[in-house]
């Protein structure tokens, strides 16, 4: 399947980066530059290359997680001020590999976005939690169980749940099924579909994967990366 | 001096006959194969010969009576703190010697000098019979609560870095992200002097006290001393491990609400 990058006038362009690069600490390399990305409300965007192209470091700048050394990221055709950054990324939430979890229960790390002045309006979601955690057979004891008790699937699941619920718009993958089991995996990724799919027009993501036919299932278009440059392709 | 008959003068013989009990140790220690004669001796000629240059300095700068070595001595005490502060950390990053030099700084010389001028009063303020003293004692406890502080501070965000981040991606703003670790290196820096103002006392009597009652000064005027210093010093603590943390945090989170992880370098 090709999918040709048509911009129509219905799309709205939510997140852009032209010409971002950020160079090598202490030489005059590039990590990666001469990045263009256009994220358009409701895509499904893979981003693929190899181990060490920069991909992680690429979705941590469009979080505006690092500084960077040219170019810039616009959200909505803006740059975001500094002031506005918590609230760019409530919007914009970049998910590490691995969901780190809070000491806790899984209640306690799902509330963690909530205790956060840019949320500090909207009261816990307790009964979308539980509605979420309904959609994969889990229910109220799941909330009540500790962190360290949870398995390595379950964890990755904590973590989307908690991006989830803090209703972002764009979510930055990186390679969230690549340290899970085949069942986990599979799980995880039914999960982000699910989540995009509930409200295909507007919600984004922009997936790092390394496995070919995950790309394939998950994203309308590829971007690859190689030696910190991007191709665009099938 | 009329106070010379309330104590008793010490002559280098009796300097002397004290460093006997240390050939001493040095004799048990070659005896029983410790292997302590030499480190024995070395710490014993350091004790000595930094003494004894403090002592020259000291009796210089008192016999001037003048504002101006004191508080080049002042200045010279908190670099030497600053640096001492510095080495004892092992997570570091550019500034950290700013930054720990002007946390003690500041505090020392503001709670010393609200001691000096508005609680003991002395007159002129530099009297160096007071500020001195009063200084080393504010410093040597202030620079282990900063340099406590800082590690804890740098280490809690080195081995909570995804914690830092997971609060950072979910639109937490840096304060938020790093106040968890603010709050234990506060607390951190604090615990010595804390443990301190516990047991003084009972578990022993502090050096100043002691140094006032082998001076002759009456106990009841002694343990006044001690408890101003005791304020002075948990308050100096206090400012200086909440100065020297806050640095460290606006440089290691940028207005973009972004954590400089990679400016923490470990030096172990």
């Amino acid at each position: 399947m090709y999918h040709q990058t048509v911009i129509s006038d219905s799309k709205t362009t939510l997140l852009s980066a032209s010409d971002l690069g950020r160079r090598h600490p202490g030489d005059d390399g590039w990590l990666f530059h001469d990045i263009d990305i256009d994220l358009q409300a409701g895509d499904r965007l893979a981003l693929v290359g190899p181990t060490g192209s920069g991909k992680s470091l690429i979705l941590r700048a469009l979080a505006l997680l690092d500084p960077v050394d040219s170019g810039e990221v616009l959200w909505r055709g803006h740059r975001v001020a500094d002031a506005e950054v918590p609230t760019y990324r409530s919007q914009v939430t970049y998910l590490q590999q691995r969901s780190p979890l809070v000491p806790g229960t899984v209640e306690d790390n799902l509330r963690v976005p909530f205790d956060l002045q840019v949320r500090s309006k909207l009261p816990f979601p307790r009964d979308e939690a539980l509605h979420l955690l309904d959609t994969f057979g889990a229910g109220d004891d799941f909330l009540a169980k500790k962190e360290a008790n949870l398995s390595g699937g379950e964890r990755q699941i904590v973590g989307l749940l908690r991006a989830f619920l803090a209703q972002p718009t764009v979510l930055l993958l990186d390679e969230p099924t690549a340290s899970l089991d085949r069942d986990s995996a599979a799980s995880v990724e039914e999960l982000i579909l699910a989540w995009q799919a509930d409200a295909a027009e507007h919600r984004t993501y922009l997936w790092v994967s390394h496995d070919p036919e995950q790309v394939a299932r998950v994203a309308d278009r590829t971007l690859k990366l190689a030696r910190g440059r991007l191709e665009e392709g099938a | 001096m009329s106070q010379s008959a309330s104590y008793l003068e010490l002559s280098y013989l009796q300097v002397g006959l004290a460093t006997l009990l240390i050939l001493f140790n040095g004799a048990l220690s070659v005896a029983l194969r410790l292997g302590l004669g030499k480190r024995l001796l070395v710490a014993s000629l350091r004790t000595t010969v930094q003494l004894l240059l403090v002592g020259l300095v000291l009796q210089q700068v008192f016999s001037l009576r003048h504002w101006a070595p004191v508080l080049a001595l002042a200045f010279a005490m908190v670099v030497i703190a600053g640096i001492a502060a510095v080495r004892r950390t092992t997570h570091r990053y550019p500034g950290i010697w700013v930054d720990t030099t002007l946390s003690i700084l500041v505090s020392s010389w503001v709670i010393a000098g609200l001691a000096l001028g508005a609680i003991l009063r002395v007159e002129p303020w530099y009297l160096p019979q007071y500020a001195i003293p009063l200084l080393g004692m504010i410093l040597g406890n202030t620079l282990t609560g900063i340099s406590l502080g800082l590690e804890r501070f740098t280490d809690t965000l080195t081995r909570g870095r995804d914690q830092v981040e997971l609060l950072l991606s979910l639109g937490g703003s840096r304060w938020e992200a790093a106040l968890p670790a603010i709050r234990e290196a506060a607390r951190t820096g604090m615990i010595p002097i804390l443990n301190s103002m516990t047991v003084v006392g009972i578990v022993s009597l502090p050096g100043m006290m002691t140094g006032q009652l082998l001076a002759g000064v009456s106990p009841v005027q002694a343990v006044k001393y001690q408890i101003v210093i005791m304020f002075l010093i948990a308050s100096a603590t206090a400012l200086g491990t909440v100065g020297a943390v806050l640095f460290s945090y606006l440089r290691l989170f940028t207005r973009r609400h972004q954590f400089q992880f990679e400016a923490l370098r470990d030096t172990l």
